[in-house]
């Protein structure tokens, strides 16, 4: 939370060009066949953390414990995340299935500051510009 | 009287101030539904006869606010705005969104028929079975939000002083225009609420030139019965759950577009048309959506669909700018076409434009093509009064002021991009109308040709709208579609084509078939606004042969993004045309052939063409 009020769910958008895959050095990233989520081979990832600077959102991290590159895998079409958040009635995560093209899902991939101070901007005005 | 309709029609003179309820025979509306069809239909019956002489911009043009059975019953309820049109000189049916509609039924009207010219500003009011003429001179010269605030504070004063018991009135539907339309300037639209225009036409200075400010509505009625009740409650609630159901549309309207249709489709106006592609990310969607869309879901009476957002400047030098959206056509033309890519500048300029009362798509268009003069060099700053540079938004702010108060440039600008191009050419010695992008005096919408992504080829050429990119053409008959999402006076954006016939059969119980719009009626629509068209006057005629054509700028290669290279290809553009007027029922000329004509039963229009004929 980097300005309390503004907490801004952090997903990955699945960029068109994949950034990540891209730079990957031992294939260890693919592409869904169902959906366009990434997803990790943890038996080739070789810990180098190449996409996690790749990423222009802040999406992969190692994992703490085996190091491993860990995505957002969409549940493999079902995202738990959006159920568990319309379960709660907050309505905050909903699955949009038709944007106008990939490039545009392309937007969203920021980093976590940039994406807080708009959305602090349209909540909060002139105040938000102190706050950041 | 057929179900869907109100009854009756308003007809007022505003020259003899004199007003009477006025209905047609059902047949008729039967055959030519309502807004674009019929105002086609009362057009070419009234002014027909004369229509070369008579001038847009005077006492003799008819202005036309009509709706159609569909409106207010069918989600996305419009009104469409008709006359002879300053822009070219044809019938335009244009529409736009808002409350007035519904609140004419309310009142008992499907529409007003405004003719003659009044002394001094007045607004009409239409309130329950009843029109009158008002005083309005205290609202001529203001902007947006002042008039909305003026008029519904004397209207709701007026009718709580009528009927004092009933409680506080709520405020009334309004269309009216701002200060662009009250100079007589070509690209004046027609406004509703804040920021809703019917734009194309120029229909804004045809009430400026009659002295009309606004029309206002406030009916307490039912809505009009439909011929099946059960039918269209099921279909309501069809048409709901489509509308519910497209999340991407509920979620974004075409806010989205600014970037996209550059980025992806290379379509997008930039810098004047001279580039059709941009990648800047600074203009995506998410930065209007994040930081400036203060009201996510906004609409009008009777609709799910919710595309509008509030757009809100909070910060920063453009501070206090308030505007819906932007939607993608005034994105485009307010950012990347007058080299503008930060959004906050765009909403400022949106609001600017709106508050003005000019066509979003229209207005900045003729920006953009006074920002390539002075970037050649043709127009300087004496000529301007100030320099132009691309991306300059207190400059084009106050371009935009010039062309409503007619000071000097903007006295040319004002009369739109074609005839500000000829004016131009003739004081400058140079032909600068290949920089005017137009069709038959109508600036285009915001999707190009040249990347073959986007509009298609003929799509603008053989339009009997023209530039306008909501009824673009394809093959004569998927096209009719437009004719009647504007005829029955509905928004095309929530129409689910599987149920809207079933839907506009329940509501008027005619047996209407799409099968026979899409080869007839829609034609017969079709012919009558084409041979007006082509008959134009008196200030401008346009040639087929010459003007069914995209502008010059469409057949320059595309100079940058993926698609750079391609453009339109003028030997397909042929073909298209020349499959298009077989289809239709034109000669190779362009020309409603006369057999054609005599089988829709326009005997009248075959006639009155049959000089254009060689």
């Amino acid at each position: 939370m980097l300005i309390p009020g503004v907490e801004i769910p952090q997903l990955c958008t699945q960029c068109h060009d994949y950034p990540c895959i891209e730079v990957c050095p031992v294939e260890a990233l693919t592409i869904d066949t169902k959906t366009p989520a990434v997803l990790v081979d943890r038996e080739k990832c070789t810990s180098c953390g190449l996409c996690v600077e790749a990423c222009p959102g802040q999406i992969p991290y190692l994992h703490p414990e085996d190091r491993k590159a860990v995505i957002c895998d969409l549940c493999g079409g079902d995202p738990k995340c959006v159920k568990a958040c319309q379960d709660a009635r907050f309505n905050v995560l909903t699955i949009i299935r038709q944007m106008w093209s990939t490039n545009t899902r392309k937007l969203f991939a920021r980093t976590p500051e940039d994406l807080t101070a708009d959305v602090a901007v349209n909540l909060f005005g002139e105040k938000a510009e102190e706050l950041i | 009287m057929p179900r869907g309709y109100a009854g009756k029609f308003l007809e007022v003179n505003l020259s003899s101030e004199k007003i009477s309820d006025t209905t047609f025979d059902e047949e008729i509306l039967r055959q030519y539904i309502g807004g674009r069809g019929l105002a086609a239909k009362i057009l070419w019956d009234r002014l027909g006869k004369k229509w070369e002489s008579v001038d847009p911009l005077g006492p003799k043009n008819i202005f036309l606010a009509l709706t159609g059975p569909l409106t207010a019953i069918h989600p996305g309820a419009r009104i469409c705005a008709s006359g002879k049109s300053p822009q070219s000189n044809g019938i335009i049916g244009s529409t736009t969104s808002g409350e007035f509609p519904s609140e004419l039924k309310f009142a008992g009207y499907d529409g007003v028929i405004v003719s003659g010219k009044a002394s001094s500003p007045v607004y009409i009011l239409v309130t329950d079975g009843k029109g009158e003429i008002r005083d309005a001179e205290k609202l001529w010269g203001m902007e947006g939000f002042d008039i909305i605030k003026g008029i519904n504070t004397e209207v709701r004063n007026e009718l709580g002083k009528r009927a004092p018991k009933v409680g506080k009135w709520r405020e009334p539907g309004i269309i009216y225009i701002g200060p662009a339309g009250e100079t007589k300037g070509r690209t004046a639209a027609v406004m509703q609420k804040i920021s809703h225009a019917a734009g194309y036409g120029g229909y804004g200075a045809v009430m400026g030139s009659k002295n009309l400010k606004a029309i206002v509505a406030k009916g307490t009625g039912p809505m009009p019965d439909v011929a099946s009740p059960m039918a269209v409650k099921l279909l309501w609630n069809e048409m709901d759950k489509h509308n519910i159901g497209r999340e991407g549309m509920r979620h974004a309207g075409t806010g989205y577009g600014g970037y996209e249709v550059g980025a992806r489709a290379s379509a997008e106006p930039v810098r004047n048309w001279q580039e059709e592609w941009h990648d800047e990310k600074s203009f995506g969607g998410d930065r209007f959506d994040l930081r400036y869309w203060t009201k996510r879901y906004w609409s009008d009476f009777n609709c799910a669909s919710s595309c509008m957002k509030l757009a809100v400047v909070k910060t920063g030098p453009w501070k206090g700018a308030i505007t819906d959206n932007p939607d993608y056509e005034l994105q485009a033309y307010l950012g990347p076409n007058l080299g503008i890519y930060d959004p906050g500048e765009c909403i400022y300029l949106s609001s600017v434009i709106d508050y003005l009362g000019l066509s979003g798509i229209n207005g900045p268009n003729v920006l953009a093509f006074a920002a390539e003069l002075y970037q050649r060099g043709i127009l300087t700053k004496e000529d301007l009064g100030m320099e132009l540079k691309w991306g300059d938004v207190k400059a084009f702010e106050a371009l935009a002021r010039k062309m409503c108060s007619r000071e000097g440039i903007g006295d040319i600008l004002a009369e739109g991009v074609y005839r500000a191009a000829l004016k131009i050419s003739e004081i400058k010695g140079v032909d600068v109308t290949p920089f005017a992008v137009h069709v038959k005096g109508v600036e285009i919408g915001a999707h190009g040709t040249r990347s073959g992504l986007d509009m298609r080829p003929i799509g603008y050429a053989c339009s009997v709208q023209a530039g306008d990119h909501t009824s673009a053409v394809y093959d004569a008959y998927s096209d009719m579609r437009s004719v009647f999402t504007d005829s029955a006076v509905v928004c095309s954006f929530t129409v689910n084509r599987e149920l809207i016939w079933d839907f506009y059969r329940a509501v008027t119980g005619w047996d209407t078939t799409q099968e026979q719009w899409n080869t007839i009626l829609g034609h017969r629509i079709t012919h009558i606004q084409r041979a007006a068209l082509l008959l134009g006057g008196p200030d401008i005629k346009w040639d087929p042969e010459e003007d069914d054509d995209n502008p010059p700028r469409y057949y320059e290669p595309l100079p940058s993004g993926p698609q750079k290279g391609l453009t339109t290809d003028k030997k397909v553009v042929e073909e298209m045309k020349n499959q298009y007027y077989a289809a239709i029922g034109w000669d190779e000329r362009g020309i409603p052939k006369s057999d054609v004509l005599k089988k829709l039963g326009l005997k009248d229009v075959d006639r009155a063409i049959a000089k254009l004929r060689k």
